[in-house]
C-alpha cells in the first residue's frame, strides 16, 4: 500500500508537462517577446537610437555635420551626396535628422519618465486615500494646470540659464498633471475591488498596497497614455522651439525640423517628410511596444 | 480557398462595423451631427466668388497689414502697421507725392519759407474739412502739437518736434506756457512754425504721422486728452480729415475705412473702402492671397520668393526700403574693445552670399550704414570684403587665427530669418577667422531688456528711416543717442552731426555726413549687413500702386480695375 | 451629490484666488515690460506710461487693486491694444473660440470614440490596425502641419474653402478638422485602451454567454467603464479646446481667445494675460467638477467622498 501512495517525485519532476514556477515579471517578459509587433517596435527603436548616436558619428566623419552649410547649394532634393536632401542653408538633412533625433529621443524619454513617475505616484495616492487628501491634491493639480505655460517657460529660461535640462523640467512639469488625473480616476475605481479589500483585511500597510497591488493594476491605461505622452512631449518641445524658447541654433530637434519643414512644405517637401517620418516611425514603434507591454502586464490574461 | 476566406473575413468585418454603428444612437444623435457637419461643409462646395473679385467690382481694397495695431491715434502710435491705416485717414500739412514721396500740398495749399530758413508759414485750404463737417483750422494744429508735447501723453516721437523753438523746453516743463513754443495760428487759415536752426529736410519730416493733426474736441469728448485708451478712436467716434474715415474695427479680425465725403479732394478718390486684415503669419497671408481673399500681402515668406520669381513674376513686387539691417557691438566688451577686432569681424562677412542665398529678397549688401542715394547722398566710405586683411587686423589685435579669442555671443530676437542669417555669419567667422561665437535667441521683450541693460556682446538690430535723409541713420549714434547701446561715445562724431544739423546748404551738409560716416565705419560700433527691401504680392487689378522707398502709399490715387485679366486660378 | 457640488464650488474660490496670485506674480517677475519697443523710449516716457497704468506701484498693491476691480467685473485695460479693455477682448474672443471648440470637440468625439470602440473589439486585427494607424498619424502631425496641409488640399488645390478667416459658415470646417482631428486621435487611443480593459472582464463574458448581442454588450455594459479614462482626459482637454488654440487661430486667422494666451505673455500685456488665465481657470475648475460627477455616475462603485 505504502508504495503506491508514495509519489515518485523524481518521476514527476521529469514529466515534461509540469510547468516551472515563474514570477509575474518573468511571465510578462515571456508574453512580451512572443508579441511580434512589440518586438518589432523594440528593434526599430533600438535601430533609431543607434542611428542617432553612432550613425551620426559616422556621417560626421564623412564630412556631413548637421551645422555645415553650403549656401550656394541651398535647398536641394535627395541626391547621391545628400541622401535626404538639403535645407535652404545647404545643410544635409540626414545628419540633421540624426542629430535632432538625439535631442528628441532624450526629451521624449526623460520628460515622459519624469511625468510618469510623478504622475502615477501622485494620482495613486490621491485616488487611494480619497476624501480630504484627494480633494487637496486635486485642487493643487487644478491650480498648476491653470497657470499659463508660456510665461512659465519664459521665466524658467530667463531665471536659470538656457539648457536642455530646463526644457525637460518644463515639459515634465506640465505633463504629469494629466497623468495624475487619469491615474487617480483608475485608482478610485479599483479601490473598491475585492482584492484590495482582501489586502486591507490581511493588514497590509497602505504603502504596500498602493505600490504592490494598485499600481500594477492601473498600468494598462497608464501605459497607453504614456505612449501618447511621448509624442505630446516631443511636439511640446517643438512648440517651445517654435516660440523661440527651445533648443538653440545650430542645435536642432525633430520638432524644430518639422516646423521648418512645414513652413516650406510646398517648395521643399523633403524637409517635412523625413523628420516627420522619423517621428512617426518612433511613435509607431512606441505604440506597438506600449500595446505589447500592456498586454504582457495584464494580470488577468491567461498565461498562454 | 484563400480568396474565399478573405471574402468571408471582409464580409464579417463590414457587417460587424455596420452593426456597431447602431451603438451610437441616443436616437439619431450621431447621424444628426454628421448631417449637420456635412451641410456646413458643403455650403462651400463648388465655385465661390472670392473677396477679391467682389472687391474689384465694388472698389473695395483688401490689404493684409501685419499685426493688429495698438491704436489709431497718430500721437500715440509708433509702428508701421498703425501708420498704414492712419495715413489713409489723416492728412498733415503736407502730403506725399505718390512716386517719390517728396512733399506736396496737403492741408496746406502753399507755404512760404523765410530767407534764413527758420520760419515756415503754411496757408491752409479753404475747403479743408474734418469728417464731421468742421473746417480744418490753424488752431487745430496748434492744439494738436500742444497735446503731442505734453509730457503726460508720453509721446514716443516727441523728438520730432524738438526742431521747433522752445518745444524741448516745453516738454521738459522748463516753460509752461505753450504760447511761447514756435507754433502760431496767425489766423484761421495761417499756421506758422519757427525752428531753432534752418533744417533743409523739415518738410519731409512733416510727412511722418507724429505731425498729423487730430480733432481735439472729439478727443476731449471721449476721455482724458492725455491718456491712452481714449475712446475717440472707436469707429463710431473717429473724426478724420483725410480721404477715408474709420468705419469698422473688429479686434484681430478686420479694420475698415470708408471714403470720407468731406475730404477736400474727395473727387479724386475712387476707392469706396479699404479693409485691413491683421494676418500675422506670413504663410497664412500668402495662402489668403492665393485663395483670393486679399489684394496685397504685407510681406512674403522668403522660401516662396524664388517660386514666384519663376512662375508668377508679375505678382511679386520688390522695392528698396529705406532701412539697414546691422549688428550692434558692445564696445565695452573685452574682446570687442579694440576697433581692429570690430573691423576684422565686419570685413570677413560675405554679404553678397547672404543676400543671394539666405535672405533672397533682392536685398542689397550693405557696405555702409546709409543706403545709397538717400535723398541724393551716397557714402564714399565702404567696408571691403577682404579676408586676408581681416586676418591681419585680427592678428595685430593679438588673436592670430582666432587663437585666444574670448567667447562672444550674438543675440537676436526670435525670428526664422534672423536665425538663418546668424547661423550663416557664425559659420563665416569660424571659417574665415577661426572665431567661434555662440548664438542666443531671446524672446522679444527679454531681448529689448538685454539691449537696454547692455547685456550683450553682439546684438542684431535694424533701423528704418522715419524720413528721407541720411540724418535719420546717422544721428542715432551720438553719445547720448537713446538707441545707441553700443557704449561707443565719440565727441568728434557728436560735433559733426550737430554741425550738419545747422547747415543749410545741402552740398555742404552731405560733405559733413561723409566725414561722419567715414568715422563711424572706421570705429565700427555697428556692422551693417544689408539694406532692406520690401517684397510682397500684389494683384494686377490694383492700379496706381507705386513702390516707394518708405513703403508709404497715398491711397487716394489707388483704384481697382475689374477688367485686368485676373485669373482666379486655384493653384498658382 | 448636491452637497458634493456645493463643497467643490466653495473650495474653488480659494483655488481661483491662489491661481490669480501665482499667475500675477509670475508674470510680473518676467523681465521686460509692456512698453519696451525696438525704438528705445527715453526713461521718463516709460515712467509716464507706467504711471498712467499704475504700474509704478508695488506689486502686491497692484494685485490688490486688480482683484478689487476684477470682482466688480472690470478686468482692466490692455496695454498692447490700447483702445480696448480686457473685458472687450474676452467678450469678442470667447464666443469665437467657444464655437471653434464645440465643433472640434464634436469631431473629436464623433470620430474618436467609434474608432476606438471598433478597434478594441477585435484587437490586433485589421479592424484594429487601420483606425489606430490613422490615429497615430493624427498624433504625429501637429496642428501646424495638419492645418496647412488641409488648406493646401481643400482650399488652394480644390478651391472648396477659404484658406483662412471666420466670416462664412464653411470657414469653420478646416480649422475644426485640424483641431478636432488631432484630439480625435487621442480620444481614439484612449477609448480603445479603456475598452480593452473592460472587455476582458468577467461580467462581459457572462453577458455574451447569456446571449446578448455584441451591440448590446457594448452599449449597455462596456461603454460605461470603457469611457472612464477618456472622460478623465477630456475634462481639461475640453477647457483647453473651448479657450482656443494658439496655433490653429493664427494659422486660420480666427479672432478667438486662444492667441491671447501666448501673445499677451510675449507682449507682457499683464492684465490681458490675467484675464485669459482666470477665464481658463474658471473653465478648468468647472470642467473638472463635471468630469468628477460623470465618473461617479458612470461607475457605481464610486461614491462622492
Amino acid at each position: 500500500m505504502a508504495e503506491t501512495l508514495e509519489p515518485n517525485l523524481v518521476e514527476l519532476a521529469s514529466l515534461e508537462n509540469v510547468e516551472k514556477g515563474t514570477s509575474l515579471w518573468k511571465d510578462a517578459q515571456h508574453r512580451l517577446f512572443k508579441n511580434k509587433m512589440a518586438v518589432f517596435g523594440i528593434v526599430v527603436l533600438g535601430v533609431l537610437a543607434l542611428a542617432c548616436t553612432v550613425g551620426y558619428g559616422i556621417a560626421r566623419k564623412a564630412g556631413l555635420g548637421h551645422e555645415i552649410q553650403d549656401l550656394a547649394l541651398g535647398a536641394s532634393a535627395p541626391s547621391a551626396k545628400h541622401w535626404l536632401g538639403t535645407d535652404p542653408l545647404g545643410r544635409d538633412v540626414l545628419s540633421r535628422v540624426l542629430y535632432g533625433g538625439r535631442i528628441s529621443l532624450m526629451v521624449g524619454v526623460v520628460a515622459t519618465a519624469t511625468s510618469l513617475i510623478i504622475g502615477v505616484l501622485y494620482g495613486a495616492i490621491a485616488g487611494f486615500l480619497g476624501g480630504k487628501v484627494d480633494s487637496i491634491l486635486m485642487r493643487i493639480v487644478d491650480i498648476l494646470y491653470a497657470l499659463p505655460f508660456t510665461i512659465f517657460v519664459i521665466l524658467l529660461m530667463v531665471v536659470f540659464e538656457r539648457s536642455l535640462l530646463l526644457i525637460f523640467i518644463a515639459i515634465g512639469a506640465v505633463e504629469w498633471l494629466t497623468m495624475a488625473r487619469i491615474v487617480r480616476g483608475q485608482v478610485m475605481s479599483l479601490r473598491h475591488q475585492e482584492f484590495v479589500e482582501a489586502a486591507f483585511a490581511l493588514g497590509l500597510r497602505k504603502r504596500r498596497i498602493i505600490l504592490r497591488h494598485i499600481i500594477p493594476n492601473v498600468l494598462g491605461p497608464v501605459i497607453v497614455y504614456a505612449t501618447l505622452t511621448v509624442p505630446a512631449v516631443m511636439l511640446l518641445e517643438a512648440f517651445i522651439s517654435f516660440l523661440g524658447l527651445g533648443v538653440q541654433a545650430p542645435d536642432t530637434s525633430w520638432g524644430v525640423l518639422i516646423k521648418e519643414g512645414a513652413d516650406a512644405m510646398e517648395e521643399y517637401p523633403w524637409l517635412l517628410i523625413f523628420p516627420g517620418a522619423a517621428l512617426a516611425l518612433t511613435l509607431f514603434s512606441l505604440n506597438f511596444l506600449g500595446d505589447g507591454l500592456r498586454d504582457a502586464l495584464d494580470v488577468r490574461a491567461s498565461k498562454d | 480557398m484563400i480568396d474565399l476566406r478573405k471574402k468571408l473575413a471582409w464580409k464579417t468585418f463590414s457587417e460587424r462595423t455596420l452593426s456597431y454603428s447602431r451603438v451610437f444612437s441616443p436616437p439619431g444623435l450621431f447621424p444628426f451631427c454628421l448631417l449637420l457637419f456635412a451641410i456646413v461643409s458643403c455650403v462651400g462646395c463648388g465655385k465661390r466668388t472670392t473677396r477679391v473679385e467682389i472687391g474689384n467690382r465694388e472698389q473695395i481694397l483688401h490689404l493684409a497689414n501685419g499685426s493688429e495695431p495698438e491704436d489709431l491715434d497718430p500721437q500715440i502710435t509708433t509702428g508701421v502697421t498703425e501708420h498704414n491705416i492712419i495715413s489713409a485717414m489723416i492728412e498733415g500739412l503736407v502730403a506725399e507725392d505718390p512716386v517719390d514721396l517728396h512733399p506736396v500740398p496737403g492741408m496746406a495749399e502753399r507755404w512760404d519759407i523765410s530767407p534764413d530758413g527758420k520760419t515756415y508759414t503754411f496757408h491752409l485750404r479753404a475747403n479743408a474739412r474734418w469728417s464731421n463737417g468742421d473746417p480744418v483750422t490753424a488752431q487745430d494744429f496748434v492744439r494738436s502739437y500742444h497735446r503731442a508735447l505734453t509730457p503726460e501723453l508720453a509721446n514716443e516721437y516727441k523728438d520730432m518736434f524738438f526742431y521747433v523753438v522752445n518745444a524741448e523746453k516745453f516738454y521738459k516743463q522748463e516753460i509752461t506756457n505753450f504760447a511761447e513754443v514756435g507754433f502760431k495760428a496767425l489766423d484761421e487759415r495761417t499756421f506758422q512754425v519757427s525752428l531753432n536752426h534752418p533744417t533743409s529736410y523739415f518738410l519731409s519730416l512733416l510727412n511722418h504721422h507724429s505731425w498729423f493733426p487730430v480733432h481735439i474736441p472729439t478727443v476731449e469728448k471721449h476721455g482724458n486728452l492725455y491718456q491712452r485708451g481714449n475712446r475717440w478712436t472707436r469707429p463710431e467716434n473717429y473724426v478724420a480729415n483725410g480721404p477715408f474715415v474709420l468705419s469698422e474695427w473688429k479686434v484681430n479680425s478686420v479694420i475698415a475705412v470708408k471714403k470720407n465725403p468731406f475730404y477736400w479732394d474727395a473727387d479724386q478718390v475712387r476707392l469706396k473702402e479699404i479693409r485691413f486684415y491683421p494676418l500675422e503669419r506670413l504663410d497664412t497671408e500668402e495662402r489668403a492671397f492665393r485663395s483670393g481673399q486679399i489684394h496685397k500681402t504685407y510681406k512674403i515668406p522668403p522660401t516662396k520668393i524664388d517660386y514666384y520669381k519663376a512662375n508668377n513674376p508679375d505678382l511679386l513686387k520688390q522695392a528698396a526700403y529705406l532701412g539697414t539691417y546691422f549688428y550692434m557691438l558692445n564696445t565695452t566688451n573685452v574682446a570687442l574693445r579694440d576697433k581692429r577686432v570690430r573691423q576684422a569681424l565686419a570685413m570677413s562677412i560675405d554679404r553678397e552670399a547672404i543676400v543671394k542665398n539666405v535672405t533672397r529678397g533682392g536685398e542689397l549688401p550693405a557696405f555702409s550704414l546709409v543706403p545709397p542715394k538717400t535723398a541724393g547722398y551716397t557714402s564714399g566710405t565702404t567696408i571691403p570684403f577682404d579676408i586676408p586683411k581681416a586676418k591681419q587686423l585680427l592678428a595685430d589685435a593679438g588673436y592670430p587665427d582666432g587663437k585666444g579669442f574670448p567667447k562672444i555671443q550674438l543675440l537676436y530676437n526670435t525670428l526664422e530669418s534672423h536665425k538663418t542669417i546668424a547661423e550663416a555669419i557664425q559659420q563665416m567667422w569660424k571659417k574665415n577667422l577661426g572665431i567661434d561665437i555662440t548664438l542666443r535667441n531671446e524672446e522679444w521683450k527679454v531681448y529689448l531688456d538685454s539691449r537696454k541693460l547692455g547685456k550683450f556682446d553682439l546684438f542684431r538690430y535694424g533701423w528704418i528711416a522715419d524720413y528721407v535723409d541720411p540724418n535719420a541713420f546717422l544721428d542715432m549714434w551720438v553719445s547720448d543717442g537713446g538707441n545707441n547701446n553700443s557704449g561707443w561715445a565719440n565727441k568728434e562724431y557728436d560735433e559733426l552731426i550737430a554741425e550738419a544739423g545747422r547747415t543749410i546748404d545741402t552740398k555742404a551738409r552731405f560733405e559733413i555726413f561723409q566725414k561722419a560716416e567715414a568715422l563711424l565705419l572706421d570705429e565700427m560700433p555697428i556692422m551693417p549687413i544689408y539694406f532692406y527691401t520690401t517684397s510682397y504680392l500684389l494683384r494686377p487689378s490694383v492700379k496706381n500702386w507705386n513702390l516707394t522707398i518708405l513703403d508709404h502709399q497715398p491711397y487716394k490715387y489707388v483704384y481697382l480695375d475689374p477688367e485686368s485679366g485676373e485669373v482666379q486660378s486655384k493653384s498658382e | 451629490m448636491i452637497r458634493f457640488i456645493i463643497r467643490r464650488v466653495l473650495i474653488s474660490i480659494p483655488v481661483l484666488f491662489i491661481i490669480a496670485a501665482l499667475a500675477f506674480f509670475m508674470i510680473k517677475k518676467a523681465p521686460g515690460g509692456p512698453f519696451a519697443k525696438e525704438r528705445s523710449a527715453p526713461p521718463e516716457i516709460l515712467r509716464n506710461l507706467e504711471a498712467q497704468y499704475g504700474l509704478d506701484k508695488p506689486v502686491y498693491e497692484q494685485f490688490y487693486i486688480y482683484v478689487k476691480n476684477a470682482l466688480q467685473g472690470d478686468l482692466g485695460p490692455s496695454f498692447r491694444y490700447a483702445n480696448w479693455s480686457v473685458n472687450d477682448l474676452i467678450r469678442s474672443g470667447f464666443p469665437v473660440s467657444l464655437e471653434l471648440g464645440c465643433w472640434s470637440l464634436m469631431i473629436a468625439l464623433l470620430i474618436g470614440i467609434p474608432a476606438g470602440i471598433i478597434a478594441s473589439i477585435k484587437p490586433n486585427s485589421i479592424s484594429d490596425y487601420i483606425p489606430m494607424s490613422l490615429a497615430m498619424i493624427g498624433i504625429c502631425l501637429p496642428t501646424f502641419v495638419m492645418g496647412p496641409l488641409l488648406v493646401g488640399v481643400f482650399a488652394l488645390w480644390l478651391g472648396w474653402y477659404n484658406s483662412s478667416g471666420w466670416d462664412f459658415a464653411y470657414d469653420r470646417v478646416l480649422p475644426a478638422l485640424t483641431l478636432g482631428g488631432y484630439y480625435a486621435a487621442y480620444v481614439a487611443r484612449m477609448t480603445r485602451g479603456g475598452m480593452l480593459e473592460v472587455l476582458s472582464q468577467d461580467f462581459i463574458r457572462t453577458a455574451r454567454a447569456k446571449g446578448a448581442s455584441s451591440v448590446r454588450v457594448i452599449r449597455k455594459h462596456a461603454l460605461r467603464g470603457g469611457l472612464l479614462p477618456v472622460i478623465s482626459f477630456l475634462g481639461p482637454a475640453t477647457a483647453g479646446l473651448l479657450t482656443g488654440s494658439f496655433v490653429v487661430e493664427t494659422i486660420f486667422d480666427i479672432p478667438g481667445l486662444g492667441r491671447y494666451f501666448v501673445t499677451s505673455a510675449f507682449n507682457r500685456d499683464y492684465l490681458l494675460l490675467m484675464g485669459a488665465v482666470m477665464f481658463y481657470a474658471i473653465l478648468i475648475v468647472f470642467m473638472n467638477l463635471v468630469v468628477d460627477v460623470l465618473q461617479v455616475w458612470l461607475n457605481p462603485k464610486l461614491r462622492f467622498d
